[in-house]
């Protein structure tokens, strides 16, 4: 609970006095006592996990995140990485979508049917991230930077991340780029920099409630190149795991405190 | 320096060593990682001119290469013949509206300049971002004869003919405003009436 306790201390009016902060945090503490909606989503996502499926009708256990198959705790921290088997750098959801193929033995239009939910249709691969990031709670970040192909992948990232265009001329930097800024009163993090890398990237996956949906950072990427007046990103392609290996690899050093929860 | 620090000092290092894709390679990887979805092609996914030039030199070209760029773009601005002042009570809604151009907008709604995203303007709107200066008092400042009148049409129309490597989207040029409402937001900054000038 700590953690939503102190996403929303900043929210305590400072006119307030000190006895008057502490009864509203103790009133926050009380509603999140209750159980956050992203602490829902990760039990529904490992009820998913363990779920089998698929025509080889088996679940999600034996997936290699990275760590080794069936290791969760902790594997988020260290994606994206280098994949042997499939000889590419991965992310959380391309690596979710190479096991539900692989191992479940699912059509890829099957794994991908429904990659972004919404209130009346859910989806699975967001309660799938849910389950999994939640394992590396407490975890540092560490996305590894040593095969060819991962610093391939961190160079490729820190170019999209620059790279200006779209109908609008911008780029990631174009928001993410400056200190102390801010869209209308939303603040916004320099992503290029260790100290905003780590305090936005250990926070997401996330509980959106505008949305009412926990979502990926693949989400995530997506509805900001929708805003940047960019067409659509494909989901899990080279260029948007690039982008969050860059970010991830940014983040290093920060534990883990997701799946946070958002405006 | 702690063995923590070097070890992140030394792991951000690393990456360095490797040779960077070049601008095409990286063109090209966004044309074959997007796709075109509603209203946005995915052509939008390359670079013109501007945006390759200020992307490959940090938003900062020799004040050669600017100038060539800010003269290229000052040529795809039309100026109106006439008076550039429309109505400031419709350049106020053109203002606030953070809507269109995007891949889940329709096709055919009206879009809106999302000046206030970046911009702070009338003093009575506390919802402004920062990302450009303040706008606030545009015209008491400056007047609003005929040549303030046209600087402020052409930097919304093209905001790269004034300073190539602008974060300001080419409104006009995008063909996100038509003439009619960049005249209305010409008025909002200007017009002596305006919550801008108040």
């Amino acid at each position: 609970m700590i953690r939503f306790v102190l996403a929303f201390l900043s929210l305590v009016p400072l006119v307030a006095g000190a006895q008057d902060a502490k009864k509203e945090v103790e009133k926050y503490q009380q509603m999140l006592g209750d159980g956050s909606p992203a602490e829902l989503w990760e039990l529904e996502g490992e009820a998913l996990w363990k779920k089998t499926q698929g025509p080889k009708n088996v679940s999600l256990e034996k997936c290699d995140l990275g760590l080794g198959a069936g290791k969760v705790a902790g594997a988020y921290a260290r994606l994206p990485r280098y994949f042997k088997d499939t000889d590419k750098v991965q992310d959380l959801e391309s690596r979710l979508l190479t096991c539900m193929t692989d191992l479940q033995g699912r059509s890829l239009k099957d794994a991908t049917a429904r990659l972004f939910g919404n209130a009346d249709r859910p989806s699975e691969m967001e309660y799938l991230v849910s389950y999994v990031v939640g394992q590396s709670r407490g975890h540092k970040m560490a996305a590894p930077v040593t095969h060819p192909k991962e610093r391939a992948s961190y160079e490729l990232g820190r170019k999209v991340f620059f790279y200006r265009a779209g109908n609008w001329d911008f780029s990631c930097a174009s928001c993410h780029g400056e200190a102390d800024k801010r869209i209308r009163m939303q603040d916004l993090p320099v992503l290029s920099e260790p100290a905003g890398a780590q305090k936005a990237y250990t926070t997401w996956p996330a509980y959106r409630v505008s949305n009412s949906q926990l979502k990926t950072m693949q989400w995530r990427i997506n509805d900001c190149y929708r805003q940047m007046r960019f067409p659509e990103p494909e989901f899990a392609s080279e260029a948007t795991i690039a982008l969050t290996h860059y970010l991830a690899v940014t983040a290093r050093g920060a534990p883990y405190r997701g799946p946070g929860t958002k405006r | 320096m702690s063995a923590a620090r070097l070890l992140l000092a030394g792991a951000l290092v690393a990456p360095l060593a490797l040779a960077e894709p070049t601008a095409r390679e990286v063109q090209d990887i966004h044309l074959r990682d997007f796709h075109a979805k509603g209203i946005v092609k995915k052509e939008a996914a390359a670079q013109d001119a501007v945006q390759r030039i200020c992307t490959v030199t940090n938003d900062r070209p020799s004040a050669d290469i600017a100038k060539q760029l800010e003269a290229d773009q000052m040529k795809t601005i039309v100026f109106p013949a006439g008076n550039l002042m429309g109505d400031w009570q419709r350049g106020e809604d053109i203002a606030q509206s953070g809507r269109g151009m995007t891949f889940s907008d329709a096709a055919g709604t009206p879009n809106g300049g999302s000046c206030y995203n970046c911009h702070q303007l009338a003093a009575k709107e506390i919802s402004y971002g920062t990302l450009g200066p303040s706008l606030q008092g545009f015209g008491k400042t400056r007047g609003a004869g005929a040549e303030m009148q046209k600087y402020a049409y052409g930097k919304i129309y093209n905001a790269k003919a004034y300073n190539a490597c602008s974060q300001m989207p080419r409104l006009g040029f995008s063909g996100t405003l038509t003439e009619q409402q960049i005249k209305d937001l010409v008025a909002y900054l200007l017009d002596p009436a305006s919550p801008v000038n108040q």
